[in-house]
């Protein structure tokens, strides 16, 4: 779209040179076709305009699933130096920790069978999904408070779930956020959606361990072929959208906005409105890592009345919205660093500390949901991510097609009669939203992992196929 | 025409017009009512709605996320709008000029569990943002992420 000068460096990797008011350059994993899709719209503007922001360090990375997304591009990721660099609500996303949770299950798709539509159903009714349907729990306030200090963990201490689920999750499923730091207005939003799946791209799927890739991980992993999977993807719903939405506007008063593009208010990392946001970020954060760990309770009790045996254990969960405090190499010299995530995934190689125990041999899974309809992929994070990439990697397909057009051309009923041909059921709130979310409206999920796996920043393990999916 | 929706690859994008500022805003939201329900929705039940900024792009970001607000803590949903009236002022402090921006309105809707819902609108953003004045006539750009 816009002319931006982009150099290619080798088959699957990118660069753009400082120019203007950049202070760092921007590398973007990609192939020539992945390259062609990221040129159609804003996403290397908006990159650049990432790197002009003060205290950013080395470059921007652009993982191989970029599109067009407001202030920073979707799939770009930033590092900052703590004591010159800032905190950008635009650079994390408002849907804070929108996040993928994957459970495996001793179930294969045989046990399955001719249930599968009786148990997606079941599925369907007991967690909540869709705009305007609330929760199941009746929380009080200072339920909430304790939801937004302890995240996955509090869920867990009510008696919805084991130690080993949180134990398995992104940062024990619990950042570290003070509740008065999120604004009433957040919280009334929030108090009523916990455990709820949301909508738009937010799923819970059904899956078969279709192909594995590299069995030694797998095996790590508790992943093998014609093992039934589970895969939720949501985030923290309302809640998140209005802290993000309460902190710009904190910061647009305090500190305006850089004259590139407004939704890329921040504010410096040290100030108290910066720790504030971080702060409020970690109770959204815990929202959403609560919200996956309740809709996991749920899953395994609703399954229990169809497997009296069935045994479920979380994978992983990875954040795709987040910012963190991060050891990453800059200069050849090991440095704290808060690292901005904007639908990305962590790619953490072997011997991180911050990876679970059982897998820290081999690094950390990675999860990238396919589109509805297509297969997801399980990846491992490597050492090569943290060298190139923050330690990160691509967060899904990545959408192509414009939502707009995408409405009108992609018929609701072909998308579920097409999926229904190729063995997948479907339950949605909205028939005319499945719509939008039909593979056609994204990028090819192959090759982006292709991208990735190539790049070396994110290794294929497993390519899991849906048999079954609930959409909000 | 009160809107028309734009191409945009991962977020909705459109564009509401108006003889006044005032209409404009009314026209945004009728657009954002649309991309969450394409019902005809009942005015059953009345709200009101007061927000400030200190310029007009704010006031209608926080003008539209008013209705988010309202289907996440009410299951409220946009029928009409009536009486929506935009005053400014500004005032001096420090030797700076500040604008204020004041808006009401009385919404008219009704409880969300008795339509088809297509959307949930997840934030309203800066992203393309623009209002401004053509010809005598008032236009705005929003971008809301879904």
């Amino acid at each position: 779209m816009e002319n931006i000068d982009v150099k290619k460096i080798n088959n699957v990797t990118w660069k753009i040179e400082k120019s203007g008011k950049m202070r760092v350059p921007v590398i973007i994993f990609a192939s020539d076709i992945l390259m062609k899709k990221i040129k159609q719209d804003r996403t290397l503007l908006q990159a650049s305009n990432m790197a002009t922001l003060p205290g950013v360090v080395k470059n921007i990375v652009v993982c191989p699933d970029a599109h067009e997304g407001y202030g920073a591009c979707i799939g770009g990721v930033s590092a900052f130096d703590l004591d010159e660099g800032v905190v950008s609500p635009g650079e994390i996303g408002y849907d804070i920790n929108c996040s993928v949770r994957l459970l495996r299950t001793n179930l294969t798709l045989n046990d399955i069978g001719k249930r599968k539509k009786e148990i997606l159903h079941s599925l369907f009714r007991t967690i909540p999904s869709g705009v305007g349907r609330g929760s199941k729990m009746n929380l009080t306030k200072k339920d909430l408070d304790d939801v937004l200090r302890e995240g996955a963990q509090w869920v867990v201490k009510k008696g919805y779930g084991f130690k080993d689920d949180y134990i398995h999750t992104e940062e024990l499923g619990r950042m570290n956020g003070n509740p008065d730091n999120v604004s009433q207005k957040a919280k009334s939003r929030g108090i009523g959606q916990l455990g709820t799946l949301g909508a738009g791209n937010h799923f819970l799927e059904i899956q078969v361990v279709e192909k594995i890739f590299n069995s030694e991980i797998a095996k790590v992993f508790g992943l093998s072929e014609g093992q039934v999977t589970i895969m939720i993807h949501c985030g923290s719903r309302g809640l998140g959208h209005q802290v993000a939405s309460d902190y710009i506007r904190l910061m647009e008063k305090k500190y305006r906005w850089p004259e590139q593009d407004r939704e890329l208010v921040n504010a410096p990392i040290k100030s108290e409105l910066g720790k504030k946001y971080l702060s409020a970020m970690a109770c959204a954060a815990n929202f959403a890592f609560a919200n996956k760990q309740l809709i996991t309770h749920w899953v395994r009790e609703d399954l229990k009345h169809y497997f009296k045996d069935i045994k479920i254990d979380v994978v992983y969960d990875v954040c795709h919205n987040i910012a963190k405090f991060e050891k990453h190499f800059i200069d050849s010299k090991e440095k704290e660093v808060l690292i901005m995530r904007k639908g990305a995934t962590r790619s953490f190689g072997p011997n991180r500390e911050e990876i679970p125990e059982d897998y820290r041999n081999v690094g950390q899974p990675v999860l990238i949901p396919g589109t509805m309809g297509t297969s997801s992929y399980v990846l491992v994070g490597t050492s090569k991510a943290e060298e190139i990439s923050f330690g990160s990697t691509a967060h899904g397909a990545g959408r192509v097609e414009s939502r707009t057009r995408a409405r009108k051309e992609i018929r609701a009923e072909n998308v579920k009669s097409d999926l229904e041909k190729r063995g997948i059921d479907i339950e949605a709130g909205s028939f005319k939203g499945i719509a939008e979310e039909a593979p056609e409206a994204y990028k090819d999920i192959e090759e982006v992992i292709k991208v990735s796996h190539e790049a070396k920043i994110g290794k294929l393990v497993a390519k899991l196929r849906p048999v079954a999916v609930m959409k909000g | 025409m009160k809107f028309k929706f734009l191409p945009h690859t991962a977020d909705i994008k459109f564009q509401a017009f108006g003889n006044s500022l005032e209409e404009v805003f009314e026209n945004a939201a009728y657009a954002l009512a649309n991309i969450i329900s394409r019902d005809k929705i009942k005015p059953k039940e009345k709200k009101i709605i007061k927000v400030r900024a200190r310029d007009s792009e704010s006031l209608l970001y926080d003008f539209l996320e008013e209705f988010l607000y309202l289907i996440d803590v009410g299951g409220f949903i946009l029928s009409e709008i009536k009486n929506l009236k935009i005053t400014s002022s500004s005032s001096v402090k420090n030797n700076k000029t500040l604008y204020n921006s004041e808006l009401i309105a009385e919404v008219l809707g009704d409880s969300i569990e008795n339509y088809n819902i297509e959307k949930d609108v997840k934030a309203i953003t800066y992203n393309d943002m623009f209002i401004k004045k053509e010809k005598e006539k008032f236009i705005c750009q929003v971008v809301v992420d879904v």
